[in-house]
């Protein structure tokens, strides 16, 4: 028993010190701050996308702060975990402004930042989500975004695959439990339908049987499509780009930003399947640009690993909050502080590494979609690619 | 020596009025705590959380602790509550105003997943143990497959524009009527009947206990109050997605009952609000939290139930200590006397 007690005891020690520890590394510098908080799943399932968040906007503030801050002020920024549920997220959010916190990045995935942009509007603080893809993430005035919106992919890959003569006969293949998936597929379709595209098939899957594909591929197979568009993430297109081999089906498959990652998620020596796999994203990490560049290179030495969609969102949301914070000219402490950041969100122009961005009064980013193309194992461009 | 009236009463009159006493004084605490600016954000969206979850863990108590089969679709009993209870305050979002909305909800709520608790215990009353245990983890992940496919629980994107209306109040509230309910029942004729149950069925139906009366009645009355919670839940959170209702939630409440004691509601209130608050204090940890959680959990759960922890326990229980300083004092005093 004495045993047992002293081992406990050592244990809760343990615990003590390593908050002393993490209470340490978290201290704020001195002098006047910008705090910058959000949240994201830095655990569970979808740990992933809050890491990439987390590490990219952690990235953005090392650099805006070697840089000398802004405005006098350095920038401070957090990401709480939330494991992706809109309860935790709500709590992430109250803790980080007990915290003090100035801005919101709102919450990583659309559940929770519906949650948080609820708390933020009461609050009348300024929130700029690196990913809530989903309509209401940002459907206050406080409210912005860095990604597209849900809808506006799906509808942005249909004038594509119409305007440059991708396809003519499309299959469509979604996620029927995944709402990031529905809310594509569905602006896909009726914009489909619109500019006058033929879908042949319309197949779906849900997150309890996201490993066979066949019988939906067959399905593809059967209806003659030429084109294959997959609005889900990376995880399920390795599987759909595999059993597609195996099986012989011959189309264009045309991904969106959630595909990005496919290169690592197949695997080196699966790579021939991703010759020609198209994909709409403003982010390649491959790209030539200088900024996207040296924002690669640094995020590969600072973390080993290739920066995804995720990370260069939450990158490009604190230059942009810095920029707005540049614009409004307004110390954290005055009393409209919130009223100008939002101001100024509008007036600002960010060349970010996800494209250069302007934002409407409704918080939607004004910026080109891009496609890329897979060849050689490396993004190039529609352009590049057809020339 | 004359008794007071606190020892004059039943046993079991006692405990459920140190467990009022309990909830009471934590509400009161909180309340004498935000009127005096001391009470911290974080905490303060931390108290709705808090009464869902001993909602949720003291009607699981109820199939688990007292009729003595285990359930694993509490969850489901949950979400169809919320998806009931926040599809009526949406319809009733310009009608009815707040105070009424939110009490007609749960109202709503609750009568619809008792519905689902009825459906469900019928072909339940066949079976037992593991097997019960099964099918009531399918009927959860069945129901979380029809929301996502149905329209008008806003499939996968999830439900929203559910008014806001769920205060720590509200949630007390609930959780004091729960209570009510379920000491009353545990310590009435039917109560005993339906532990009886668990003890021996064959021994109960022999003196004419009507198992499987019984076996609904409680799978009902405890869908009932999940319904309440999700309600509660879908009326705190501004948006209700059916992910989050999955198989993970119901584990999530069975080991706060587990924790807090089969049988024991007191246990399960206190253990409902231990793991609500425990991941959320533990935020400076960063990267470390989830993983000392999980560790606490097994400490808790092995001093939980080892013997010797007990044995300790009791001996520092604040009754006992407050004896022993009495006896202490007495033997003194009466040592003075006689000197």
């Amino acid at each position: 028993m004495k045993k047992f007690l002293s081992v406990f005891m050592a244990g809760v020690m343990a615990c003590g010190m390593l908050t002393a520890c993490s209470g340490n590394s978290d201290s704020q510098t001195e002098g006047k701050v910008l705090y910058i908080g959000g949240s994201g799943p830095l655990t569970g399932d979808y740990a992933t996308y809050g890491t990439s968040v987390k590490q990219g906007a952690e990235l953005a503030m090392e650099e805006i702060n070697a840089a000398g801050g802004v405005n006098g002020y350095t920038v401070y920024v957090k990401v709480e975990d939330d494991q992706a549920d809109p309860l935790q997220a709500v709590s992430a959010y109250a803790s980080l402004m007990d915290d003090g916190m100035n801005v919101s990045l709102g919450g990583t995935t659309s559940g929770a930042c519906i949650a948080v942009s609820e708390e933020a509007y009461k609050d009348g603080l300024l929130m700029l989500t690196p990913s809530g893809s989903q309509k209401e993430c940002t459907q206050y005035d406080n409210g912005f975004r860095v990604c597209f919106q849900d809808p506006d992919q799906g509808k942005y890959a249909a004038k594509f695959i119409k305007d440059n003569n991708v396809g003519s006969k499309v299959a469509i293949l979604y996620e029927k439990s995944n709402d990031y998936s529905v809310g594509i597929y569905e602006n896909f379709a009726a914009t489909a339908e619109e500019v006058g595209l033929e879908v042949v098939t319309t197949q779906a899957f849900t997150d309890q049987s996201n490993q066979d594909f066949s019988v939906q591929l067959q399905a593809v197979k059967n209806s003659g499509a030429d084109l294959l568009f997959m609005p889900f993430y990376a995880q399920q297109a390795a599987y759909v780009l595999t059993q597609a081999d195996s099986m012989g089906l011959d189309v264009v498959f045309f991904g969106v930003d959630g595909m990005d990652g496919i290169l690592e998620k197949i695997g080196r020596e699966n790579q021939h399947l991703t010759e020609g796999v198209m994909l709409l994203t403003p982010f390649a990490a491959s790209s030539t640009e200088e900024n996207v560049v040296s924002f690669v290179n640094r995020y590969k030495s600072k973390y080993n690993a290739v920066p995804d969609q995720f990370a260069a969102d939450a990158y490009d949301a604190v230059y942009a909050i810095v920029e707005a914070f540049k614009t409004a000219g307004v110390e954290t402490d005055d009393e409209t502080f919130n009223e100008k950041m939002i101001a100024a969100m509008t007036q600002i122009t960010v060349e970010g590494v996800t494209g250069t961005m302007q934002w409407t009064a409704e918080g939607e980013p004004n910026k080109e979609a891009s496609a890329v193309v897979i060849k050689d194992g490396a993004y190039v461009t529609y352009q590049d690619y057809t020339a | 020596m004359k008794k007071n009236l606190f020892q004059n009463m039943k046993k079991t009159s006692r405990k459920n009025l140190v467990t009022y006493l309990i909830c009471f004084s934590f509400f009161a605490a909180v309340r004498i705590m935000g009127a005096t600016d001391n009470l911290t954000r974080h905490f303060s969206s931390l108290l709705v959380p808090i009464c869902i979850n001993v909602i949720l863990a003291v009607s699981l108590n109820l199939v688990i602790g007292f009729l003595g089969e285990l359930s694993l679709g509490h969850a489901g009993f949950m979400s169809v509550g919320a998806y009931a209870g926040c599809l009526f305050a949406i319809k009733f979002k310009e009608i009815l105003p707040a105070a009424v909305r939110l009490p007609l909800a749960m109202l709503v709520g609750g009568m619809v997943a008792a519905l689902f608790g009825l459906l469900v215990g019928i072909p339940v009353l066949r079976l037992k143990g593991d097997y019960l245990a099964i099918v009531t983890l399918a009927f959860g992940e069945i129901l979380r497959s029809v929301i996502i496919n149905l329209n008008f629980t806003g499939g996968a994107s999830g439900l929203k524009g559910t008014p806001q209306d769920a205060t720590f109040t509200a949630g007390f509230a609930a959780v004091i009527l729960t209570l009510f309910v379920i000491l009353n029942l545990a310590d009435s004729k039917h109560g005993r009947a339906i532990m009886s149950l668990r003890e021996n069925a064959i021994a109960a139906s022999s003196v004419g206990i009507n198992a499987n009366g019984y076996k609904l009645m409680v799978f009902s009355l405890s869908a009932f109050f999940a319904g309440i919670a999700g309600v509660l839940y879908g009326s705190s959170v501004s948006i209700l997605s059916a992910s989050t209702f999955d198989y993970n939630k119901s584990i999530e409440i069975l080991v706060m009952v587990v924790l807090g004691g089969m049988g024991s509601i007191r246990g399960s209130v206190i253990a409902a609000a231990l793991i609500t608050i425990l991941p959320e204090s533990m935020r400076a940890l960063a990267d470390y939290r989830m993983l000392i959680y999980a560790l606490a959990l097994i400490v808790m759960m092995i001093l939980g139930t080892s013997e010797k922890f007990m044995l300790l326990r009791h001996a520092l229980s604040p009754r006992r200590l407050l004896s022993k300083a009495v006896k202490h004092f007495r033997y003194k005093k009466e040592g003075q006397n006689n000197g």
